[in-house]
């Protein structure tokens, strides 16, 4: 893998591991010359209820899950109570400053464009 | 020479995938990757798209949940049939022109749930909400099915 937002499985230091709970969140990255495109899967989680941050070239995006509640008795269940927690390396050639995110019916877009000197330049003959 | 009993493909193929989804399951808990039960993991081998899929009752209405981050309303569809509640759809792949996929978990495709309902319903007064990709449909019971305080009278 040359190119690519990578994800880190570590957890920090000391290899410990957090208090609470989470699960990984489906995510699909899609490439062109200008940058990534990052789409994770978090369904239950509002915009009030998501975090995201970028620290040592790693971008980590934590969603808090708010069910619609049921009174009532649970008949089935396929869906996890857990909140949703990843964390992906930053390629070098992404600009970290410029990275912006929406999100829409659970479904997280995080546009990270490359950075000025990495795209690819056209050079004129003169 | 001993005989041997002519067994089908497929019953010899069926205990050997078992334990295919079983030590993916193992492996996926050690590397936390997207949680998908033993269950959903098969049916998403051989069907695509399996969206998890919760159902609740109370006095008054059985409510299904189904987790579906990222469709379009106009793209999903429901339908009740004979005490069965059908929830299908197609979630389509919207690839810009240029953009290659380094990494692509998100399903795409067609998917369809069906789950039978424990009790009849009345199919005129179904309500359906989509909000942060999760879809809530709401079946009011059928007035019959309604549990009912019987008076007991005493001579």
């Amino acid at each position: 893998m040359n190119t690519l937002v990578r994800e880190n499985h570590s957890r920090g230091t000391n290899g410990e591991r957090p208090a609470e709970q989470f699960i990984a969140p489906a995510a699909t990255v899609l490439e062109n010359s200008e940058g990534y495109t990052l789409e994770v899967e978090m369904p239950g989680v509002s915009k009030e209820n998501l975090e995201m941050w970028v620290e040592n070239n790693e971008l980590t995006i934590v969603g808090r899950r708010s069910m619609p509640s049921v009174e009532g008795t649970l008949l089935h269940r396929e869906s996890r109570p857990e909140n949703f927690r990843r964390t992906f390396e930053l390629d070098p050639s992404i600009n970290g400053e410029k990275i912006s995110a929406k999100i829409d019916q659970g479904v997280v877009t995080l546009t990270l464009p490359k950075a000025e000197q990495v795209k690819p330049r056209k050079i004129a003959v003169a | 020479m001993s005989l041997v009993r002519y067994q089908t493909p497929g019953s010899v193929m069926w205990p050997s995938l078992n334990r295919w989804a079983n030590l993916r399951d193992d492996l996926d808990t050690l590397l936390e990757l997207p949680f998908l039960t033993g269950t959903s993991r098969q049916a998403q081998l051989f069907n695509g798209w399996t969206p998890a899929l919760d159902l609740y009752q109370n006095t008054d209405n059985v409510v299904a949940i189904v987790e579906l981050p990222g469709m379009r309303k106009e793209d999903i569809e429901i339908s009740l049939h004979d005490g069965m509640l059908t929830i299908g759809g197609e979630r389509k792949e919207q690839t810009d022109e240029g953009q290659s996929a380094t990494r692509t978990e998100r399903s795409t495709g067609k998917f369809r749930r069906s789950i039978t309902l424990p009790t009849r319903v009345d199919a005129n007064k179904v309500n359906a909400t989509y909000k942060d990709g999760l879809l809530t449909v709401t079946l009011p019971k059928a007035e019959e099915a309604k549990p009912k305080q019987i008076q007991v009278n005493v001579s």
